[in-house]
């Protein structure tokens, strides 16, 4: 501990503490207290240490060919795979991207560049915003089960519908981290473009985006890891645990490895735990390897003004 | 106005005379984005609200019944429609999710905040944040293959589903979540605070208690409310770990059904369209967004209150 710790979290780093209370840090209250503190965080990442222990080593055994190469089945657990739900996955991400970047990146760029914050539909929709980004994911499956899947677009659970439906459950997520991403653009920019005779919107597309992409992709990519991971949107809608062929079009039925993991994992025989062990840790690959894409695009491009 | 400024002679107007309606049609397609959160709330609503009054006006239901009533056996021949069991069950996973994330989410929001070097602190931070990237599917196979299995079954007499284990592992889901908000609130407090109370001779930990957590008050609240609101919301979890059947109980060692499970398992049973077991679901799903807006409500404003007072 030096007295540099104390002050990083202040807002005015020059003014240093003049006592820091280390001298009574030895006291068996203190070190108590901070042994509880350290349990604390220390309970979490051994729980994370033993989960993915677990699924590794559980579901070693299964990691093969097999598993991409067959189709689910309720039957055969030593052989089953999962193509189509990983194929699946994959569509799944790529509608979800396609339908919720645009939109997400579109309603930052208004809310950060032209919002008036004292009319009142503009303050509404960041109250909005920030509610639905606490709105449980199962009331987006509902919402899509009533409207989409049934109801008024009656589509059935295909691709496109399970694409609407993941993509307005993390638009607020994107569109509060593309906001930061443009926030942390500074003025003079803007300034000089404009000063140059650039309209608000050619400085927009020129200065403002170009500048924020870094802070954008990263958000973007952390927000649709979470939906790739979703199951319980997707159960509601009717999406199938056991579907053996995979998808041609954004209007085929399909299923994903949330899924299908669910479907293998209530089922008590051994064989089906080590099956959705194995798929859990393909799950956690694409995440894995999502997450490093997005903290490699973050440390590489991203510029501090 | 424009007369007036000409007359005078001190200068022309930058404006452009012309409009650019370019750059207004531009401006309408950002702000039709930005609607679009809007219309998912409407939808959300509009969704829910058809199918919930035409449950209330099936014969067999009333809503007083739905409220008070005991036993909840919708997808049953002999059906009730008392939601209380799912309820009770909700309450109690919840209760037990909160037991465990409120405490452990908060002591290591105070480390991260207080205790941990620069350096520590970046590393141990992103670890934690990696629990809540971990699907909550991930979090239910755990509970029912991993946690009831190899400990709680050999700790106690407990059976294969229970709202414990259920509980339990929402719990640590839920850590990451109270821990940044928590940390968030405390990083927001005045420097200026820490070395009034540093210079009356206040130990490390005195400081951390009785200065930085009450002044960061508001924040932490509004963390345990998310976290609250968090765990009532959450499906696969219970879904997997927690059993499937209505159970009017608040013993967490016994299996029960919360709100989110019946929604999923009623969901995935095929219901008709326009059933009463297909409009039940909604129902309990208006019931369930009522609690979670409320309660994300309260925590926006909380987390205003803090952002007002030091920012």
């Amino acid at each position: 501990m030096t007295a540099t710790d104390l002050i990083h979290v202040g807002p005015a780093p020059e003014q240093k503490p003049v006592f820091t209370g280390r001298g009574h840090d030895r006291s068996p209250k203190e070190r108590g207290f901070r042994a509880l503190l350290v349990a604390c965080l220390a309970i979490g990442i051994v729980f994370l240490v033993v989960l993915l222990a677990y699924v590794l080593i559980e579901g070693w055994p299964r990691l093969d060919g097999a598993l991409f190469g067959n189709q689910a089945s309720q039957l055969r657990p030593a052989t089953a795979g999962a193509q189509a739900a990983i194929l699946g996955t994959l569509w799944l991400m790529a509608g979800t991207a396609l339908i919720s970047l645009p939109i997400g990146v579109l309603a930052a760029v208004y809310l950060e560049e032209y919002a008036d914050r004292d009319k009142w539909y503009n303050r509404l929709i960041e109250l909005n915003i920030q509610n639905l980004a606490a709105v449980p994911s199962v009331v987006y499956g509902i919402l899509g089960l009533g409207l989409i899947v049934r109801g008024p677009l009656s589509l059935g659970p295909v691709l496109i519908a399970g694409a609407i439906i993941l993509a307005l459950l993390i638009l607020p997520v994107i569109i509060i981290s593309s906001r930061e991403a443009i926030r942390a653009v500074p003025d003079s920019l803007r300034d000089g473009s404009l000063a140059l005779g650039a309209t608000r919107w050619q400085t927009i597309w020129r200065t403002v985006l170009p500048n924020s992409i870094p802070g954008i992709a990263t958000g973007s990519i952390l927000a649709l890891s979470r939906a790739i991971g979703e199951a319980a949107p997707l159960i509601i809608i009717g999406v199938a645990g056991f579907l053996t062929f995979n998808p041609a079009s954004m209007f085929d039925r399909f299923t994903a490895l949330p899924i299908q993991i669910y479907s293998y994992a209530s089922r008590p025989q051994e064989a089906f735990i080590v099956l959705s062990s194995a798929l859990i840790v393909v799950l956690l690959l694409i995440l894995l390897v999502m997450n490093s894409v997005a903290i490699y695009i973050r440390n590489k491009y991203q510029r501090r003004w | 106005m424009s007369t007036a400024t000409n007359t005078t002679g001190a200068g022309v107007s930058l404006r452009r005379s012309q409009p650019r309606y370019g750059e207004r049609a531009i401006e309408a397609v950002l702000f039709l984005a930005a609607l679009i959160s809007i219309l998912t709330t409407i939808g959300i609503v509009v969704a829910i609200i058809g199918p919930t009054i035409d449950f209330f006006q099936e014969p067999a239901v009333s809503l007083w019944d739905f409220l008070t009533g005991t036993e909840w056996t919708v997808l049953f021949a002999d059906q009730n429609f008392g939601v209380l069991p799912l309820v009770t069950a909700t309450l109690t996973t919840t209760v037990i999710a909160l037991l465990v994330a409120i405490p452990i989410g908060l002591g290591a929001a105070i480390y991260l905040a207080e205790y941990a070097s620069p350096r520590a602190r970046k590393v141990l931070k992103p670890i934690l944040e990696v629990l809540a990237g971990i699907p909550t599917v991930v979090y239910g196979f755990f509970a029912l293959a991993f946690i009831t299995p190899q400990i709680l079954q050999r700790l106690i007499d407990i059976g294969t589903f229970s709202m414990l284990s259920a509980g339990l592992v929402m719990g640590i889901m839920i850590v990451p979540t109270v821990a940044s908000l928590s940390e968030d609130a405390m990083t927001a407090v005045p420097q200026s605070l820490r070395d009034g109370a540093y210079a009356l001779g206040s130990t490390k930990m005195h400081v951390a208690t009785r200065v930085v957590v009450p002044a960061a008050i508001s924040g932490i609240v509004a963390a345990f409310v998310l976290g609250f609101s968090r765990a009532i919301g959450e499906t696969m979890i219970v879904v997997l770990a927690a059993g499937s059947s209505p159970n009017l109980t608040l013993n967490p060692l016994e299996p029960a059904q919360t709100m989110t499970a019946f929604i999923a398992q009623a969901a995935s049973g095929d219901q008709p369209t326009g059933s009463i077991g297909y409009e039940s679901l909604f129902a309990v799903a208006a019931l369930l967004f009522v609690i979670t807006v409320v309660m994300n409500y309260i925590s926006i404003r909380l987390v205003r209150r803090y952002r007002e007072e030091y920012e």
